[in-house]
Formats: C-alpha cells, sequence, structure tokens
C-alpha cells in the first residue's frame, strides 16, 4: 500500500505502508551457543534472552509504523519527523544516514527532526530501551527505497527510458544518456498516484556507502556556535522566567503561603500562582524568581518520606528482599550483597517546559521521552480535549531515562493558565538534584552454589525502591502481553511492571547452572523514574563483582572463568578484544590493578578493561579503559563510540563518587560541587574503544548498554589493588560540603571565586 | 533601573537591569542571548563560560554592572564570521558534542586554556572543571590538542 499526498508546502508525502517489508515485529532470539565449555553447567534461556524490552517496544511501534512519513520537497531535501526525541544520543544522525544511505543523498540533504506529539501513534512514540534504530532500521530503509523509487520511475516516464538506464545520486536521478533532473524537480511528478513502481528492495549491506562508516552530528555545527536551541532557549513570544519553592522533603505539597503581597511587591516579580507541588514566582528574569522563590514564606505536607534517610531506605530494602531458595552449604556457597544509594541523572540542562494556554487551547514545549501520555494528561488537568494541546518535542541536554516523565511541563501548564500568562519554567540545578525524580536505591543480593568447581546455582535477589513507570510503559507491556515470555506475562498480569521490566530487561550471559533472578520493589513514595540501561548497572554491575568473587574463591583468573561460563561466542569475542588490546595481567605497580567486565543488554555484548590507580583508596584514578562493543549492525561507529564514552562516565561516577545522601526525606546535595559526577580530571586519557564488525546477528542497541561492563571492571580493579572488596557504592561516598538549607536555592556566587 | 552599556559580540548594546542582576540573566533574559547555557547558577558547572574583556568568566557569578564598558564575548561571537575559531572546528573534526548542552561553555573554556598556553599539558587540561554530563572528555582532550597543535 502507497498513499501519497501533497502536503501543504507542495511537498510529496509518503505514506509508509509496507508492513511485512518495512515494520519488524519479529523476534529476534539471540541463540546462545550451545558448545559452552566443559567447565560450565548450562542455564535455560532467560525471559530477557527470549523477548527483551526492546524488543516489547519495538512491537508496540509496530501497528501504527505506517503513519511515519518522508517528504522531499521541491528544495530536493529529504525531511522526516520522527517521533522519538533526540537527547544527544544521536538518533537524528544515525537515521538521517539511512536515509541518506538509500535515497543516495548527502547528509545535508535530509533533515530529521523531533514530531510534536501524535497520538495517532498510540504506543509508537516513546524514546526508551536504546529501541530506536531497532525499531526504525527497516522501516525507514524501505521508506526512502520507496522514494528514491518513485523518483526514478517519475524520470523514467518523463524521458520515456527504462528505469535500469537511470542512476542516482546527490539528490538527482541522471540517465545513460546524460540527462538529468533534480529530487526536488521530480517530487510533483514522482508523488502521482498513477505512477508505477515495482517491488522495492532497501541496498544490501554490501552496497553501503553510509551506513556503517563514521558521520559526523547533524547538529555539530549548531552546537559549536551556540546555535542550538534548547526549550529554554526557545524565543516563544512573551513567555516568562518562572521558578518554583518547592517543599522542603520529597514529595512534600504546598499548604499555605504567608507573604504573597510581599512576594508580589519584589522587584521584577510580575505575578505568584500556587500549584501542588509549590509557589511559582512568574518573573522578569530567572535570577529575580530565583530571589523571590527564597523569600517565599509558604508551609507544606510532610510527603511520604520526611523521616527517610540513605540508612533507613537500605534497612527497609534489606529487610523486604526474597530470600534465596537454595541453603548456605558453608564452603561451597559464595554470598555478597551490594548496596546502591538513590543517584540522580544530573542532566546538564535542569528540567524545564515553556507552556501557553489559553481558554480554547494550549502549547506546550519540553524535551519529552514521552509526549503523547503527557499530552494525554495535561490536557485531562486543563479541562481540555486533548487534540487542543499541541506539544513540541524540543531536543534536549541529556535525558538518561528522566525525560520519561512530564512532571515540568505539567507544572509549567498548570503555571500558564494560573496567571494567563506563557511562562517558562526552569527548575534550578538545587532543585532537579532534589527533588527530580532520582534512580531508586537498591540492593542486590547474591549467592551461588560451587559443586566440583563449577557454580551450580545463582540467585540474584533484587530489592529496591519503586521504579515509577506511570507514563506509558506499563501500556507498552500489557499490549504486547501476548508476546511475552511466560515470566514476565506473569508479571504484567499482575501489575508488576517493575519485575516486568526486569527480567525483559536484565540477563546473565553466563552458564551457571540454576539460575534465579528475582526482584521485588518496595513503594516508598520516593519520586523516582528509570535511570539509563535501567536496572542493569547496579544489577549487572554488581553481578560481575560476584562473578570476580567466585572465580576468587574457585582459584581461576577472572578473564579464564568468564571464558569458559560465557554463553555466547559474541560476548566471548568482546572480552577477548579489550584482553588483548588491554594486555590483560600485565605487571602493575603496587597500587594499581587491572579489572575486567562483561555484560550483554539490548542484543549488544560490551566487555570493559579497567586500569585503577589506588594509591589514594579515598581518590582512585581510572587510568586506562578498553571497551569493546558489537552491536550486531553498526549505524554510525562515531555515534556508537561517543555512546561508550558515555556509559564509561556513567561507571565512573556511580561506581566511584556519585550518589545521593538522603538525610530527613530529602538529598543533601544541590549542585555539581556536592553531586560528584566524573569531570575531566576523572576520566581516563588512556582510552580504546573497539567496535567489532557488522554480522548478521540481530539489530542491538548503543544507548544504555555501555555502563555495566565498566561497572563491575572498575569494582574489581578496586578490590584487586587494595584487597577491599565494596560493598556498598559510589566506594567513597562523604558528605564533603555544607548543604543548602532545604526549600532555599543558592544566590550567585558573587564575586565569581 | 539603571541602564548598563557594554560591547557585545562586537556591537553596542544596553541593558535596563538590578546592578546586582548576573549577567547571565541580562544575556539571556533581556538581550536573548542564548548561547551561554545555565547549568547550576553557582559557579560550578561552568556552562556559561563567556569571555570579559578577553578574560573568562561565568556570567551566573558575574554582575552585569561589572560589564559596563567592557567587552563580553559568548559562543556566539567566537567565530569571525562564518570562519571558525580553529577550536570550534576541532570540535567538529573530533565530533566532541552529544547533547551539546555543556559544549558552548566547554569550547570558551578550551578557548581560554589556549589563550594562556599554546601547549597545554595533560594537568593544563585535568584542571578544566566544565561538568559533561553525557561524558565526552576524551574527544574535548582530543580536541584541544589538535587546536594547539595547528594554532603553533
Ligand atoms: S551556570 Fe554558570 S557556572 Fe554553572
Ligand atoms: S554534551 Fe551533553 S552535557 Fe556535555
Amino acid at each position: 500500500m502507497l498513499e501519497v499526498a501533497l502536503g501543504r508546502r507542495r511537498f510529496m508525502t509518503y505514506l509508509l505502508g509496507v508492513p511485512a517489508l518495512a515494520v519488524a515485529t519479529r523476534i529476534t532470539f539471540d541463540a546462545v551457543a550451545p558448545d559452552a565449555a566443559a567447565a560450565a553447567l548450562p542455564s535455560a534461556p532467560s525471559v530477557e534472552e527470549m523477548f527483551d524490552i526492546g524488543e516489547a517496544l519495538v512491537v508496540a511501534s509496530a501497528p501504527t509504523m505506517p503513519l511515519v512519513k518522508l517528504e522531499i520537497g521541491e528544495d530536493g531535501v529529504a525531511r522526516m519527523g520522527v517521533p522519538r526525541i533526540e537527547m544527544g544520543q544521536g538518533i537524528t544522525t544515525a537515521l538521517g544516514m539511512l536515509i541518506a544511505e538509500e535515497l543516495d543523498l548527502r547528509m545535508d540533504q535530509v533533515e530529521v527532526t523531533c514530531a510534536d506529539a501524535r497520538p495517532e501513534l498510540v504506543l509508537n512514540q516513546m524514546t526508551a530501551g536504546s529501541s530506536t534504530i531497532r525499531a526504525f532500521y527497516d522501516p525507514v530503509r524501505v521508506l526512502a527505497a520507496t522514494a528514491r523509487a518513485r523518483m526514478l520511475a517519475a524520470a523514467a516516464v518523463e524521458w520515456g527510458l527504462p528505469v535500469g538506464s537511470l542512476t542516482t545520486s546527490g539528490g538527482s536521478v541522471t540517465s545513460d544518456d546524460g540527462r538529468t533532473a533534480t529530487f526536488g524537480e521530480l517530487s510533483r511528478p514522482a508523488a502521482d498516484p498513477a505512477l508505477q513502481v515495482g517491488a522495492v528492495v532497501p541496498k544490501a549491506a554490501s552496497d553501503h556507502k553510509i551506513v556503517g562508516t563514521p558521520v559526523r552530528r547533524v547538529d555539530a555545527l549548531d552546537i559549536v556556535t551556540g546555535r542550538k536551541r534548547f526549550t529554554m532557549d526557545l524565543q516563544v513570544p512573551g513567555a516568562l522566567p518562572t521558578m518554583i519553592r518547592r517543599a522542603p522533603t520529597w514529595n512534600g505539597t504546598f499548604r499555605s503561603l504567608a507573604n504573597r503581597g510581599a512576594i508580589e511587591a519584589m522587584p521584577g516579580v510580575l505575578a505568584v500562582a500556587t500549584i501542588p507541588s509549590g509557589v511559582a514566582v512568574v518573573a522578569e528574569t530567572f535570577e529575580q524568581a530565583r530571589a523571590a522563590v527564597c523569600a517565599v514564606d509558604a508551609t507544606f505536607s510532610a510527603g511520604p518520606v520526611p523521616n527517610e534517610s540513605n540508612d533507613s531506605i537500605m534497612q527497609k530494602l534489606k529487610k523486604a528482599a526474597l530470600p534465596f531458595a537454595a541453603p548456605a552449604l558453608g564452603a561451597v556457597t559464595v554470598e555478597a550483597s551490594y548496596e546502591w544509594p538513590s543517584a540522580s541523572h544530573a542532566f546538564l540542562e535542569t528540567e524545564c517546559a515553556i507552556a501557553d494556554v489559553r481558554p480554547g487551547g494550549a502549547e506546550i514545549w519540553s524535551g519529552f521521552q514521552a509526549p503523547i501520555v503527557a499530552q494525554q494528561k495535561i490536557a485531562v488537568e486543563l479541562g481540555l480535549p486533548q487534540k487542543a494541546v499541541k506539544a513540541h518535542v524540543v531536543p534536549c541536554g541529556g535525558g538518561f531515562g528522566r525525560r520519561v516523565f512530564f512532571d515540568t511541563a505539567m507544572e509549567a501548564a498548570l503555571i500558564s493558565k494560573a496567571v494567563g500568562k506563557p511562562i517558562k519554567l526552569m527548575w534550578h540545578r538545587t532543585d532537579d538534584m532534589r527533588h527530580g525524580r532520582c534512580r531508586p536505591a537498591n540492593v542486590q543480593n547474591f549467592r551461588a552454589t560451587l559443586v566440583a568447581g563449577q557454580v551450580a546455582t545463582l540467585e540474584q535477589r533484587v530489592c529496591g525502591v519503586s521504579t515509577d513507570y506511570r507514563h506509558g510503559l506499563g501500556e507498552i507491556l500489557t499490549a504486547t502481553a501476548t508476546a511475552l515470555p511466560e515470566g514476565a506475562k506473569q508479571a504484567v498480569a499482575n501489575d508488576a511492571f517493575g519485575q516486568a521490566v526486569f527480567l525483559t530487561f536484565v540477563a546473565s550471559p553466563y552458564n551457571f547452572g540454576v539460575y534465579d533472578k528475582r526482584q521485588t520493589e518496595l513503594s516508598l513514595g520516593i519520586p523516582t523514574s528509570s535511570y539509563r540501561s535501567v536496572p542493569n548497572q547496579t544489577a549487572r554491575g554488581s553481578e560481575e563483582m560476584f562473578v570476580d568473587e567466585i572465580a576468587e574463591r574457585l582459584g581461576v583468573d577472572p578473564v579464564e572463568f568468564r571464558r569458559s561460563t560465557l554463553k555466547s561466542e559474541r560476548t566471548r569475542a568482546v572480552l577477548d578484544a579489550v584482553v588483548d588490546a588491554g594486555d590483560w595481567g600485565r605487571r602493575m605497580p603496587t597500587g594499581f590493578a587491572q579489572g575486567i567486565g562483561v555484560h550483554v543488554e539490548s542484543r549488544s555484548h560490551t566487555a570493559a578493561l579497567i586500569e585503577l590507580d589506588c594509591r589514594d583508596p579515598k581518590n582512585p584514578l581510572v587510568t586506562k579503559a578498553v571497551m569493546a562493543v558489537d552491536v550486531g549492525k553498526v549505524i554510525n561507529p562515531l555515534g556508537l563510540e561517543a555512546q561508550m564514552q558515555g556509559g564509561l562516565a556513567e561507571a565512573i561516577s556511580l561506581t566511584l563518587k556519585a550518589g545521593l545522601h538522603v538525610v530527613d526525606g530529602l538529598p543533601l546535595e544541590g549542585s555539581y560541587s556536592q553531586y560528584h559526577f566524573a569531570r575531566q580530571k576523572d576520566f581516563p586519557s588512556d582510552l580504546e574503544i573497539i567496535i567489532m564488525p557488522s554480522h548478521d546477528g540481530p539489530l542491538g542497541g548503543a544507548g544504555e548498554v555501555g555502563s555495566s561492563a565498566p561497572t563491575g571492571a572498575i569494582a574489581n580493579a578496586y578490590a584487586r589493588a587494595t584487597g577491599v572488596r565494596p560493598r556498598t557504592f559510589p566506594i567513597n561516598h562523604p558528605i564533603d560540603f555544607d548543604p543548602f538549607p532545604p526549600g532555599q536555592l543558592p544566590p550567585p556566587a558573587f564575586p565569581e571565586g | 533601573m539603571p541602564v548598563y552599556g557594554f560591547t557585545l559580540n562586537g556591537n553596542p548594546v544596553t541593558v535596563d537591569a538590578p546592578e546586582d542582576l548576573p549577567l547571565l540573566w541580562a544575556l539571556r533574559d533581556k538581550l536573548g542571548v542564548t548561547g551561554p547555557k545555565y547549568g547550576c547558577g553557582i559557579n560550578v558547572c561552568k556552562a556559561c563560560t563567556s569571555f570579559l574583556d578577553g578574560e573568562d568568566i561565568r556570567p551566573c557569578s558575574v554582575k552585569v554592572s561589572a560589564a559596563e564598558g567592557r567587552e563580553v564575548t559568548t559562543i556566539e561571537g567566537l567565530a569571525d564570521g562564518d570562519k571558525l575559531h580553529p577550536v570550534q572546528e576541532a570540535w567538529l573534526e573530533y565530533d566532541v558534542a552529544q547533547c551539546g548542552y555543556c559544549q558552548p561553555g566547554q569550547i570558551m573554556a578550551a578557548v581560554a586554556l589556549l589563550k594562556r598556553t599554546s601547549s597545554p599539558t595533560d594537568e593544563d587540561i585535568r584542571a578544566i572543571e566544565n561538568v559533561c554530563r553525557c561524558g565526552t572528555y576524551f574527544r574535548i582532550r582530543e580536541a584541544i590538542m589538535s587546536a594547539a597543535e595547528k594554532m603553533s
């Protein structure tokens, strides 16, 4: 089926409709090598190996994929509004490459933008689970190949020549006898519904000239010149700077405001509004809004957790963790647990949104990972029909999982409605760190039983503060439940989305006999959201540490042990790659050590070899990292490499020094001087990322797969260098600062110093 | 409100603002210059890094009054018309950016470093405090080294 329409700009518009070919709903079971070495007892395939979270997102996207359009205008530019958000992960570049490839265009002749909320896409507009390329690889290629076929067919008719005598390049069709026409010129005849076009098949991988080669980001020039517009950079006429005074405790809600008049009289203040999350001040500048917010005299409800601290939360989690099934058998049992506190997403662009709410409709701009749900819920809250709310998806300054929620857009809408003006709401960094949904604290308990030098059972019991999935992922899992393997189907049926996400996201790459992973969640009322790689960075990072502990008990080298127990040749290959390149086992000076980790997620395989300088155990430094990644098909090696570097930054931060200290129901950390996300001095200057060649395996994810292997490797290096196995993370986590008073936002640091 | 006049990316501007308004908000909220980014407001993330009379400053922590009569350069004023600064060129060559939010500040910090020394050491680069949450540090380092070489 092919529909053609003339768009508003008189562009040819294709509506994709080649489902069988274009829309990948097949299940890409990544067969595990059955040959596993004799040293390991095979483990049955896990839920994740049969059906992973990315597949759930791909399957949920499939039915409405035909509604995604490619336009070629009279200017010859191919444009696509993709229903996903660019957060730095490089999808606009990668999808642009797929389009350029099939249409034989240059990259500057392609424009991929983030589509506004399109409710008709139903479940096909959530950016999550490293699934964008997995979902769009086939549809976009077929769509672009169809567009090219129509250009050729149109030129063939025009010139009375057979299609076989025509070629395309650089946005033109050229004939054997030297005639040429641009796509722009052909865009109208190519849009003729009567045009006959034969079967369309995208290029074979062996013919790719762009896909698989390093291509720089399409927004790079805008970025380096300061022209890239983030939400707060948009010049929406009349939109006024706004900040909010929030509760002194997590999820406390507004009760009363004692000094409204005094606030309204402050310099630059234009309006004050109260909403459930606090007192909003609209001002001429953000600094005036900040100063007024600090002067607010308000009361709040205590919220659900006013007395919780890191310790009390961890005690509850440990208590609630499920028991092991296997008995503890002395010498043959290995046990360990690893504790992870709450963490802040800490994206550099703080939470923000612009809202212009009028009586008959509303317009919202924000970095939405899930804009349709946001649009629905905001419409309900404003008492407007859904289609009267426009939700513009603005490329954002990092998402890392938190921007699946739309709390800020909702706040902005309520404030704009209350003050009757367009407003731009920005969270102060301090609120962003304290009140922004956090990565939930969790504890990872492991028990393994060793029989005759082999792992006969391995149990993992995860207990975490529950991750909030009320942003549409639940609906996606419900919609795809029939495709889910038994364990996950059961979890969805019980509304245990946390368990379903855990089962479809986390797998162990090893043959460890009877494998049993379970997660329980405690719903405490803490504001949480997914964090890049969701359960993996802590669950799999910890397991990589536990694997080293087992190897130590067995008296085997950690690399040899992994090599002999890994299920997949692909994992073994990435392991071997880092072991060779990183010279595993080389002599290290006292206080230094190497560490190793591997990981499988979203059908991608990764390994990391880390060298750590632990001469000062209070300040360990990653001096060298070698990582290898096999994503099946590499679209853009440059982008993939960047994602691995990003994964490494996550691992260094979360493992060594970045975490939240919750005290009396609020994190103490209120800025980057207090929350120690890695900076230049923490990142190795000796870094090698090895990208394994493309092959016929399933298409894997890239955005989230890079953090778990180095997490394990860093902790393992620490243990080898110091003789101390880390159990609580981040490894060094002192309160080395004076916290800002709860509710207050720090003033500018005049004079700069 | 007092009026302050200064040169912004080569053009004279005036801004009507309280004396202690941070320059960042004079630029962003009053003059519509959005290259310098907000990331903390207290001189710790360095995302707003710009120049005052050629010296790097964090405009979130400099009063607008301090700019009176002086020259302010933001990322928008770094290139010479269409001709990019060598540091910007290097940023493109090494495809440094991910989300890009920190990069105006990173580039201005790198330019400032190369003004201080034409051959930065490892320690000089490690001393750059600009936060990049996406983790582009390795490419930042490569780009600075390459720009240093090309500029000398
Ligand atoms: S906003 Fe100026 S240093 Fe962070
Ligand atoms: S590129 Fe995203 S914060 Fe640096």
